[in-house]
Parts: structure tokens; C-alpha cells; sequence
């Protein structure tokens, strides 16, 4: 079987594989231009008699609850990312799948991370035949340089979500990770030895998998409630000593930036949200963790002290700059798909009006609305951004595969989203003539936010009008870019093969890029 | 063994910077050894702007290492020179290309409220300084370069003064203290720099003994634009002589206080309340008011303390200072905002500049406000005040 194979033109303008592991996929169409009318998937029915009278699914150990769960060659194994960057399981689920002698597996986690790196001697020896998700670090660069027997697919938070309910994406296995949880499966993140916040990244996991197992290292009496995960969807519990590090949630995501360059990108955003209007009481807007976000919300929150406005909502990765404001009375609500840090935690688990959400609430393309299309204002990064706004979030400019597609491009849909980028890294040019990879279609990308000019969609007339007089900085595009061409000079094109690594999906479930291999 | 010149600066938190080590070899063409953080999308253009510039200063047999992080071309242009001429006694210069929007020249009486130092030999900071707005910035071959990278500091000083876009801000240099830092004009001088800063000046001959070294370079570089001297008073000795120094030629357009220095010569220690430097400050205002210069204060050091560096602004201008030094693009919105003139100033200003408006359309020869007569440097000054309320705290 080709890893991909059949390669079409899509609407974009990109190359893209109709065949992608076997399974066949259909090109992006265009924006809102592909509309499945097929029902979704439906989970397998379970039957109650079929589990323990007294509700105790625990066994002894996860390797247990694997063979139990029917785990055997080419099955689909999934994990979330609560814990990021400290996450202990996945790595022991594969091992353990190793020692049975299985082959062949498919790993979706919500995210991989850099702590995930032993599974590239899976990938290597064929355990594992590929990662479906969001790759980063060293998963990426195996990737990137086509070792990965399968052919990757990132999908967004969004449409990992709407590929499990829609039926193209299958899950054999759950394997759940929880800070609390009692023998039944109840469980959830805020309790516990090791609490990560919301769970959101399980939800469909848990709806739609064959099986399910929740791991845990706090045991608590029944009921552990809250039950964001509800041990009625739970086959098997399983106890261990430690199941990940919250410490590493937060690792260089949760202090304000001290760059005076990266400070001066959150200001220029700040005030452009002013300028153009959209800085209002009552106002929705969207501002995760990373050091230019949260010294946007810094200067965000300034303004609304200085003008008496309030937010509405604001929606996480929360962080405690977001608790402060809601302590404050800056904000009514916060919408929390992941914490970072043990305020936030805190906050979740203590004040009502902190609400964990789901992936599906937030992002899925396939709900009926959703919170990122009621954003007034979400403020994003990327690696790489185009003069007609194109946005890649994935690759670096020289090919390589080494961050996350994470919810980037389900905040596309909010109402204004502004791409905060230094111009160029050192020396590595960030606005390109067209962008590596591209994962954010530019009708979609409002504004893009330099240290050295704001940019503004010219589809965006009402924000160019809004914001004429404002003293901002407003630039072409083009004209940025070449100033950043005269300081840096012309790159040369990155050295990449002919041979496809990976796709990335748009929210819709359309193919929207190709990812080659890079030459070494 | 053949010698190896060294130059450039790696490890873990340089960036846009390079290493490069260069021995001369007899035979065997030019051997580039490049590990670049950009190789990908620059290392070609790397190694031919090595390879050109080996060539250039005649060397076409030559061994050379080069680490690089991210250097932009006239670093590695200042590196590379800097290490050849270790090993090759040359008058050849090997200059990067004048920005044409860098060739302005600057006035006595601009604002001088903010002028930011950057280390001489750290390309990283010295890329985006301009984006922030200072009124001035420094180019410091001074107390922020180490003794032994003094000389590969004037290569990229030179570089900066002409690659680098400074966007509007007063293009200044720090040089070293006399008479080390006359060799630093050959430099700078041909460069279109604005301003220079004398440090620890302590008489008017070596203001003198600057301006003669100045004009010998304007004479055989046919330079005609304005080059103004900022010397910076930083000793007991200096404050003394203030006055003399204020005027010891036209070009001399402000007089800066160094404090850290200047408390260590009186055998002291600075203190956020300043008293023990109170009198100097308050004689260094007075030293340039009466020579018609600019009084512009010393740092502020603590960068992550913006309410002490606002009331060290507040005071500062109540003192009679016109701008303070900064170290860190942060500092330089608060010193803006707080020499900004307040709404009662702007007010009699206003009052001001309207009599004399009248008093012109009259064609009277003298101008009063009430039974107040207004003197020509009051009306100029409130002009200045106007002027700056219009531009704000904002720089530009």
C-alpha cells in the first residue's frame, strides 16, 4: 500500500494525495464550499449486565486492560494532551504493545509532545505504523524526514473531533488519562495527586471508542465527582504510581514575554483591537497561553481598567492572568479547554463561573455554532505567514515539521484573527512570497501583527476604514515583507523531495496541504 | 604553527551573531567550514559572501571555521574583517552597502529625551532598536564592549552605522575615553553618524582633541554633514569644568551626567533618591543652560522597575534636564510620557506663542502677555513645549 498516492491540484493551489493510507480523502474545496450530508458515526451499543454488578471495572494493570479491551494488530490507539509535555502514559501503552508482539498500530493522540520520543522506536521497528495528530519536536522531524512508515495526517483540535464523530476516524482504544477517578471510570482532572484542569480532549474519545480505559495514580471512593469523564462509558480502570507532570503543562507558556520586540507585537495588537472598534464591554474574545498572548492580554486588560468595560467571556488555555481578570470583575465567564498552571486549576475546580469545555463546544465545524465563531478577537501565532495571508503553524520554513497544528485553524473561524509574528527569527524570514505549509487558508486571516507594521487583509475594508486615522502603523504586506527581504536577504528554497510525509486537513475534512520529505 | 584570528562571539544565547576562526594557509584555495542555524534557506548565500570577501582582501589560500547563529551579512562582513586584518595589514575596508535612508543629518535642538544604548559588539539588540523609538541611538564601543573585543566592536559599530535601518532615530556612537577612543572615530566618521558621545570627559581640550581628529577625517573623506558631541561628565573633576566643556566648541550640542562613574569618583554609591548626586546634576543643568546646550541626565539601571524610573523622569525634568539616558526599549514610552510637558504647561505655552503671533501680525517688536513682557527665548521655548505636547510621549 502507497502512504499516499493519486495526487490531485485542490482549490488552493496545492498538491494533495486522494489516497492517503489506503483510505480514499477528497481535496480542499474551498472555504465553506464542502458540506458532508452522511450520518455521523454511531458507538458500539454496550450492555450493562455485561460489566460488574458493583460497578468496579479496576484490573491490576494496563497491560491488563489492554489484552482485556481486545488490543491486536492495526488497531487505533488514542491518548489526550492534557498533560503536555509531561505526559507519562502513552509511551508505556506502546511499550506494552511492543512486548505483546503486535504490529501496526495507530496512535491518535489529541497532541504529541517532545517527552513522547520513545515512540520513534515503535514507528521504527513497525509497532506503530503512524501518528495521526498534532506533531511536534522530535515526532515531527522523524516525520519530516519520511521514516514514519504510514503517511502523518494533522488534524486540528476541531476536526480530530469532527473526523471520530463523523465516522472517518475510528478508535479501537481509549486509553484516558485522569488526575481522580473511582472503580466505576468515574473521573476527571481538578482532583487528585497530579491535577491537570479540564478534559476536553477526551470527550470524544470517550463517546465514540470501542473501549475505554481511564488511568489514574489517585483512586478516590465513589463517587469522584465531578465526572467530566462518566464511568457509563468506561470498560476498565487502572491504578499506577504516576501518571504524568504537571509541572511540564507549563513550561515557557505562562510568563509574560520580556522581549521588548514580542512586547511591542502585543501592544501594536492591542491597541489595533482598540483602534478598530472591537474592544467593546461585553466583548468574547480568545487568548491562550504563550508570552505575546498574555502580554496582550496584559495591555487588553489596561485598556478595559481605563474604560470600565467588561468582558463577557474570555476563553483559555486558561492561565492566572485570566483568573486575576475574572477575579477582578474584568471578565463574567471563562471558557477552559486546557489549564495551564494551579491558579487556573484552582479556579476550575472552585468557581462556577469557570467553565471546562469541550472541543466540540469550542471548535467542531460540525456543531450547530460554536464559541470561536462568537469570538469578537482571537490572537494566534505561527511559524510562517504569506503575502495574500496564508498562514503555516506546522513546518518551518526550511521544510521541517516542529510544532503543533493544535486549535490554530478552528480560531480562524472567530470574528477578527489576528496573527501576532516577529517579521523575521534571527535570520529566518517569518512573511514569505508563499507560505511552506499551508494550514490557514489567507481568507480567513484577518490581520497579521509585526514589530515592524500591522498588516491588514484587504478583504477586510470595514477594519482598513476603522482603524485609517488611528496612528497605527498599518502596512501592505508586501511592503513588510520586503523590508524583511532587504534585512535578511532572499532565502533560497528549502530542499525537500517529491515524496509526500504527511497532509494536513482542513476543519472540514477536505485535504488541504502536503508536507514533503525534507532532503537531509 | 600559523597564527588563527579569532573574532564574532557563540554558545547557547548568541543569536544573530557568528564565530569564525580564519588561519592563512599557502596552498589549497579557500576552505569554508560553515555550520550555519540557517543553512537551509542561507547557506549558499553564506559561503559566497565569504568566499568574495576572502577574495577581496587578496587572500586565496586560507583556511576559515565559521559558526554561525543567524548572522545578518554585515555582521558576518564585520567578523570577517576583523579577523583578517589580525593576520593582514590592509587599508582596504570592507563596507556593506550605505542604506540610503540613513544618510540624514541631525540638528542642534532635536529632541534629545531618550537616547538608548546598545553593547557594540551584540548584534542581537542592536537589529530592532529603531522600532522602538528612541530619539537617539547609541552605538556603545565604551563600558559595554570587553577589553579584548574592542577592536572586532568597531567593525560592527562601522557596519551597523551603515546597514542597519535606524528609522529616524539620531545616530549616535559612544567612542572610549580620550585619547583611546580618537582611533574609534576613523570608524564612524565616514558614516553618517549624527552625534558622538565623549565619556568621562573631564576637559575642553578633549573636546578639542575629538573635533581636530573629526576634521582631519572630514578634510581627507570630503565629509560635509554635521557631526554634534555629547560629552558625558561622569567625575568630580568634569563637573568642575562643565561650563568649559558646554563650551568648548559649536558642535558640542548637550551635556550628559554619568552617575555610576561619577559616585564612584566621589567615593560613594548611587542611590534611587540621587542626593549624593544632587549638586553635580543641578550644576551640570546650570553648565549647559548657560552655554545654550541641552542638560540630559544619566540611566536608570533598574529595567524592571517602571514606577521608580517614572519618578526619577518626574524629577529629572523638574530639575531642568531635557532627556535621560536608557538601556532597555521599555524604559523609553515612560521617559517620553513624563518630559512630555503637562496640561498647565501647555496651556501658558499656548498663551504664549498666540501673543507672539498677535504681537508679529501687529508688527510690534516686542511681545507681552498682560503687563508681562516675553523674551525671545521664552517664546522659542514654549514653541518647543507646543511641539512636543503635539508629538506626545509617542517619539515621532
Amino acid at each position: 500500500m502507497k502512504k499516499a498516492d493519486k495526487f490531485v491540484k485542490n482549490a488552493a493551489g496545492r498538491i494533495v494525495p486522494t489516497i492517503v493510507n489506503g483510505r480514499e480523502v477528497i481535496p480542499f474545496k474551498g472555504i465553506n464550499k464542502y458540506r458532508p450530508e452522511h450520518r455521523g458515526a454511531a458507538p458500539r451499543v454496550p450492555t450493562c449486565i455485561d460489566y460488574p454488578e458493583d460497578g468496579n471495572k479496576i484490573v491490576d494493570s494496563l497491560k491488563e486492560a489492554l489484552i482485556r479491551s481486545g488490543v491486536k494488530d492495526g488497531m487505533t490507539i488514542s491518548t489526550h494532551h492534557h498533560y503536555r509535555d509531561g505526559d507519562y502514559i502513552a509511551n508505556v501503552i506502546f511499550d506494552i504493545v511492543a512486548e505483546l508482539g503486535l504490529k501496526d498500530l495507530r496512535w491518535v493522540p489529541s497532541a504529541a509532545f517532545p517527552c513522547h520520543q520513545p515512540i520513534i522506536k515503535h514507528l521504527e521497528s513497525g509497532v506503530v505504523n503512524h501518528i495521526e495528530g498534532s506533531l511536534n519536536g522530535p515526532l515531527g522531524d522523524f516525520c519530516s524526514r519520511g521514516k514514519m512508515r504510514g503517511l502523518g495526517y494533522l488534524r486540528s483540535h476541531g476536526g480530530r473531533f469532527r473526523a471520530i464523530s463523523d465516522g472517518e476516524l475510528h478508535i479501537d482504544i481509549a486509553v484516558m488519562a485522569a488526575s481522580a477517578a473511582d472503580m466505576m471510570g468515574n473521573a476527571n482532572g481538578v482532583l487528585g495527586k497530579h491535577p491537570f484542569g479540564p478534559m476536553a480532549f477526551t470527550k470524544a474519545d470517550v463517546r465514540y471508542a470501542d473501549r475505554t480505559i481511564v488511568v489514574t495514580d489517585t483512586l478516590l471512593d465513589f463517587p469522584c465527582y465531578p465526572w467530566e469523564i462518566m464511568g457509563n462509558d468506561v470498560d476498565y480502570v487502572v491504578v499506577v504510581d504516576e501518571i504524568g507532570d504537571p509541572q511540564k503543562i507549563v513550561s515557557g507558556t505562562t510568563k509574560i514575554t520580556q522581549s521588548p520586540d514580542r512586547l511591542l507585537i502585543a501592544e501594536y495588537c492591542a491597541k489595533f483591537v482598540e483602534a478598530a472598534g472591537i474592544l467593546k464591554d461585553g466583548m468574547n474574545f480568545q487568548a491562550g497561553a504563550g508570552g505575546t498572548s498574555l502580554a496582550f492580554v496584559y495591555f487588553i486588560q489596561q485598556m478595559m481598567l481605563e474604560k470600565g468595560f467588561k468582558a463577557r467571556s474570555m476563553v483559555g488555555g486558561s492561565t492566572k492572568f485570566l483568573v486575576e481578570m475574572m477575579e477582578k470583575g474584568l471578565t463574567d465567564y471563562i471558557f477552559d479547554g486546557q489549564a495551564f498552571g494551579l491558579e487556573a486549576i484552582s479556579s476550575l475546580r472552585d468557581n462556577p463561573k469557570h467553565i471546562p469545555i469541550g472541543v466540540f463546544e469550542s471548535y467542531d465545524f460540525h456543531a450547530k455554532g460554536n464559541l470561536t465563531r462568537m469570538m469578537d478577537v482571537i490572537v494566534l501565532g505561527s511559524t510562517e505567514v504569506d503575502i495574500n495571508f496564508n498562514a503555516n503553524c506546522v513546518s518551518h520554513s526550511d521544510g521541517r515539521m516542529l510544532h503543533g497544528i493544535g486549535g490554530f485553524q478552528n480560531c480562524m473561524l472567530a470574528k477578527c484573527t489576528i496573527i501576532a509574528v516577529p517579521s523575521f527569527r534571527d535570520r529566518i524570514p517569518v512573511i514569505r512570497d508563499e507560505v511552506t505549509t499551508l494550514v490557514a487558508p489567507g481568507e480567513l486571516v484577518d490581520v497579521i501583527v509585526t514589530e515592524r507594521g500591522i498588516a491588514i487583509n484587504p478583504r477586510r475594508k470595514d477594519l482598513i476604514a476603522a482603524t485609517l486615522n488611528s496612528g497605527l502603523p498599518i502596512r501592505d504586506i508586501r511592503d513588510l515583507k520586503k523590508e524583511v527581504d532587504r534585512i535578511c536577504g532572499i532565502p533560497a528554497q528549502p530542499r525537500l523531495s517529491d515524496e509526500a510525509v504527511a497532509v494536513v486537513e482542513w476543519i472540514d475534512g477536505t485535504i488541504l496541504d502536503t508536507l514533503k520529505k525534507v532532503e537531509e | 604553527m600559523a597564527k588563527i584570528a579569532t573574532a564574532g562571539n557563540k554558545g547557547e544565547a548568541v543569536r544573530s551573531d557568528c564565530y569564525l576562526a580564519l588561519e592563512l594557509t599557502d596552498s589549497g584555495g579557500l576552505e569554508i567550514e560553515l555550520q550555519s542555524k540557517v543553512s537551509t534557506l542561507y547557506g549558499n548565500d553564506i559561503r559566497e559572501l565569504l568566499h568574495k570577501s576572502l577574495k577581496y582582501f587578496g587572500i586565496s589560500n586560507a583556511r576559515m571555521q565559521v559558526e554561525d547563529s543567524g548572522a545578518l551579512p554585515f555582521v558576518l562582513m564585520a567578523r570577517l574583517e576583523a579577523a583578517v586584518k589580525e593576520l593582514l595589514e590592509t587599508d582596504l575596508e570592507l563596507l556593506p552597502e550605505m542604506l540610503s535612508q540613513n544618510s540624514y543629518s541631525s540638528t542642534k535642538d532635536r529632541y534629545r529625551r531618550t537616547r538608548m544604548y546598545l553593547p557594540g559588539n551584540t548584534p542581537k539588540l542592536m537589529i530592532n532598536a529603531g522600532i522602538h523609538s528612541p530619539d537617539g541611538i547609541i552605538l556603545d564601543l565604551e563600558d559595554s564592549v570587553a577589553q579584548n573585543k574592542k577592536k572586532e566592536a568597531r567593525y560592527l559599530v562601522r557596519n551597523a552605522l551603515r546597514a542597519l535601518d535606524f528609522y529616524g532615530a539620531e545616530r549616535m556612537v559612544r567612542i572610549n575615553q580620550i585619547p583611546s577612543g580618537l582611533a574609534d572615530l576613523d570608524f564612524i566618521v565616514p558614516h553618517y553618524v549624527n552625534l558622538i558621545l565623549v565619556p568621562k570627559c573631564e576637559s575642553p581640550a578633549q573636546v578639542e582633541q575629538v573635533n581636530d581628529r573629526i576634521n582631519s577625517i572630514r578634510k581627507v573623506r570630503k565629509i560635509d554633514y554635521p557631526i554634534y558631541l555629547m560629552p558625558i561628565i561622569e567625575s568630580a573633576l568634569g563637573v568642575i569644568n562643565a561650563y568649559e566643556i558646554a563650551t568648548a566648541a559649536d558642535n558640542v550640542v548637550a551635556l550628559a551626567v554619568g552617575l555610576e562613574d561619577f559616585t564612584a569618583d566621589i567615593g560613594t554609591q548611587r542611590t534611587n533618591e540621587g542626593r549624593e548626586s544632587y549638586l553635580a546634576r543641578c550644576q551640570i543643568v546650570l553648565a549647559a543652560r548657560a552655554a545654550g546646550k541641552q542638560p540630559i541626565d544619566s540611566v536608570f539601571s533598574d529595567v524592571n522597575d517602571m514606577e521608580a524610573l517614572e519618578k526619577v523622569v518626574q524629577e529629572s525634568k523638574a530639575l531642568g534636564f531635557d532627556g535621560m539616558g536608557c538601556i532597555h526599549p521599555r524604559q523609553i514610552k515612560v521617559i517620553h510620557d513624563n518630559f512630555a510637558p503637562d496640561e498647565e504647561e501647555i496651556k501658558k505655552a499656548q498663551k504664549i506663542v498666540a501673543a507672539f503671533h498677535e504681537a508679529q501680525e501687529k508688527g510690534l517688536g516686542v511681545v507681552s502677555l498682560g503687563s508681562k513682557m516675553i523674551d525671545p527665548p521664552v517664546v522659542k521655548r514654549a514653541q518647543h513645549i507646543l511641539q512636543m505636547a503635539k508629538t506626545g510621549g509617542n517619539g515621532k
